[in-house]
């Protein structure tokens, strides 16, 4: 048993990080009071960007190309959900059909424009970010292997990346007037916040992030574009969910679904794991989404005013 | 009163259309291609001959009825966008309807349909008893279970209904597809197939339920205003868990089409694109069931013209998807539109309105 846990271990915190950085982003966004449910559109925009701008650039930067990739990510991530951010801002769009436009201009657009280079829609990536063991750390019996050993630089970004928009979303002005939009944005109106220029902001934020999430899926375990993410936009908004809109929740929520999700597809190779089947391994995490759910019903954490558009007037 | 309220919607529509087209004009213009060369062949493509006829409307069937689903859903105030799992489930149990009794066809073909309608109707009933029962949000309700559906179909096929892949199953017979030499020869070989006739009935079904029935009239109030509805004496989570049902039922038949009438056997690992498009489709028709059908009509031309532009031309043929992803896109920002149509109006001198 601990051996297998050993083994997939690694490949479940590939599989849990850029689901963690997307669905920090949709905390954002849902905290202040837009739904985002075009995470996977932005995710698909966010790993075309990084494929697209490590391929034209490895030549000339070499490795490097692949950092460049990401903060393109990042930024193509964060203008894409402008388009998000007018329609259910300025606009008063419902906001679940402007993201369902999201991502399906995403997966179409990025598509389209990738067999315009490549001829064949997908964009092949030569490197990946590298695998480092951490000194010291990863000597630790058990504990280094699981953690310390070939670990992707990217995973400590994200991790990192956790604890800041944590402090920020907790103990910065920034963070309470974002809060504040997300629950009452009238009352945020009357103290003087421009609700709409902190949603704004809040959509931007997660576009970046996704993107953000997008790309490390690409640059890590994936290594090819081919406009698509396989749901995991939708994954992360069931974690965000599931950790009930506070990111440590979001945190476990993620792993949960890492280690299900890689469970599921080491199944083949453990043979320990052969009497359970593999349907039920596959559908498991959306499963328990759907119980936890059900069992959350009742004290749900969700910010009151998620998904509806802000109108100075009504009380 | 009525017949303004739908000659905005039109408005909004056309608007919304033209505004798409413009945007793929554009990305024609942008990748070097000539956009009227590339409409030319798109809408040559979808409308050519009888065969392309055939062959637009049998890719408009499914959509047909999954855009009804997402429609009479909206009715309600429910988001069902998990029509592609409900289509997924009814094509399975279509198919496996098909493929287990060997009956004639008169008799195996109702049996097919019901099948199908009831396996997507349980799959959406889930929904939205977890709506009503649980308050549990519909729209992820029904987007874990699309992934339950593509996870149960991908091990299903395989191990009951194998064909001669690993990722599809076997040919359906004769007697269980929906289609028929008749239609299939007056349409020169096309894809056409009865499924359209399952559609149009659900087009006049769906739009009496809603315009001419207590149950529709109780349907809409509860989307309109749930509260007032309860304080009306309306059961609201009685019709919450029925408008899901029945729009599962629908997106089921529409999965039937698909399967077992444009093509002949279920594939595993994909989630079939009707469910996204239905929304499109739903969405560009106000959710009226007329428009929902002159909706899937347009998404069937530009669907089914794309392989002919592509073979034509250079344009990839992802510029539909994007056309129809940017028409969504302008639906749903429609009051952008309205407003432009709202300034327009009011610089006309006020003696020149009637």
């Amino acid at each position: 048993m601990i051996s297998i846990i050993i083994n997939i271990f690694p490949y479940a915190i590939a599989f849990t990080i850029p689901l963690l950085i997307t669905a920090l982003g949709g905390l954002f966004s849902e905290r202040s009071g837009v739904v985002n449910i075009g995470l996977e559109g932005l995710m698909v925009v966010g790993s075309f960007a990084a494929a697209a701008v490590t391929v034209a650039l490895a030549p000339s930067l070499g490795p490097g190309a692949v950092w460049v990739g990401l903060l393109a990510a990042v930024a193509a991530g964060a203008l894409f959900s402008l388009l998000h951010a007018f329609a259910s801002i300025n606009l008063n769009a419902d906001q679940v059909i402007s993201g369902t436009a999201i991502n399906m201009i995403a997966g179409a657009l990025t598509v389209f424009i990738a067999r315009t280079f490549t001829g064949s829609g997908n964009i092949q990536l030569e490197m990946g970010v590298p695998r480092v063991d951490i000194p010291g750390l990863d000597a630790i019996p058990f504990l280094g292997p699981l953690f310390f050993h070939k670990t992707y630089a990217t995973t400590w970004i994200v991790l990192a990346l956790l604890g800041l928009l944590s402090f920020v979303l907790y103990k910065t002005p920034f963070g309470l007037r974002l809060r504040a939009c997300g629950e009452h944005p009238q009352a945020a109106d009357s103290a003087g916040i421009r609700v709409r220029r902190i949603r704004y902001a809040a959509v931007a934020i997660s576009g970046a992030l996704a993107g953000l999430g997008g790309a490390i899926i690409l640059v890590t375990y994936s290594g090819q574009f081919n406009g698509s993410v396989a749901g995991l936009g939708f994954l992360a908004l069931a974690a965000l969910i599931f950790g009930q809109w506070k990111p440590w929740g979001i945190l476990g929520a993620c792993f949960f679904f890492g280690f299900a999700a890689t469970l599921a597809n080491a199944s083949q190779a453990e043979p320990a794991l052969h009497v359970i089947p593999d349907v039920v391994l596959k559908v498991f995490p959306y499963v328990m989404t759907l119980l936890a759910l059900v069992l959350l019903s009742k004290r749900s954490q969700a910010p009151r005013a998620s998904g509806q558009p802000f109108e100075p007037g009504k009380r | 009163m009525n017949f303004q309220v739908n000659n905005k919607a039109l408005l909004v529509g056309v608007s919304a259309v033209v505004l798409g087209l413009l945007a793929g004009a554009l990305l024609m213009l942008v990748t070097g291609n000539d956009p009227f060369q590339g409409y030319q062949y798109l809408f040559a493509g979808g409308l050519m001959n009888g065969e392309r006829i055939g062959n637009t409307l049998a890719m408009a069937t499914p959509l047909i009825l999954t855009g009804l689903s997402v429609a009479f859903a909206f009715r309600t105030g429910l988001f069902n966008i998990g029509a592609a799992g409900q289509a997924l489930i009814g094509g399975l149990v279509a198919t496996a309807i098909g493929l287990t009794f060997a009956w004639p066809k008169p008799l195996l073909l109702p049996v097919v349909l019901l099948g199908s309608a009831v396996g997507g109707g349980l799959w959406a009933w889930v929904s939205g008893w977890m709506k009503a029962r649980f308050n549990v949000h519909e729209v992820v309700s029904t987007i874990m279970l699309n992934w339950i559906a593509y996870w149960i179909t991908y091990y299903i096929v395989p191990a009951y209904f194998k064909g001669q892949f690993e990722t599809e199953s076997r040919i359906i017979p004769q007697a269980s597809s929906l289609k028929v030499d008749w239609m299939t020869n007056l349409f020169s070989g096309s894809y056409l197939n009865l499924g359209i006739f399952v559609a149009l009935a659900a087009v006049v079904v769906t739009s009496i339920i809603l315009n001419r029935t207590v149950l529709g009239y109780r349907l809409k109030a509860v989307g309109y205003n749930r509260f007032a509805a309860e304080y009306a004496g309306i059961h609201v989570s009685r019709h919450i868990v029925a408008s899901m049902t029945v729009a599962g039922a629908l997106a089921g038949l529409a999965g039937a089409t698909l399967y077992v009438g444009y093509a002949s056997s279920i594939q595993i690992g994909v989630l079939p694109s009707i469910g996204l498009d239905g929304i499109a489709v739903a969405l560009l028709a106000s959710n009226s069931p007329l428009g929902v059908m002159g909706s899937a009509v347009f998404f069937g031309v530009l669907e089914s013209g794309k392989g002919f532009m592509n073979a034509m031309t250079k344009i990839p043929p992802e510029v539909g998807d994007t056309i129809i992803a940017t028409i969504i896109y302008f639906a749903a920002t429609s009051v952008l539109i309205e407003r432009l149509f709202t300034k327009w109006g009011k610089r006309k001198p006020r003696g020149d309105r009637t």
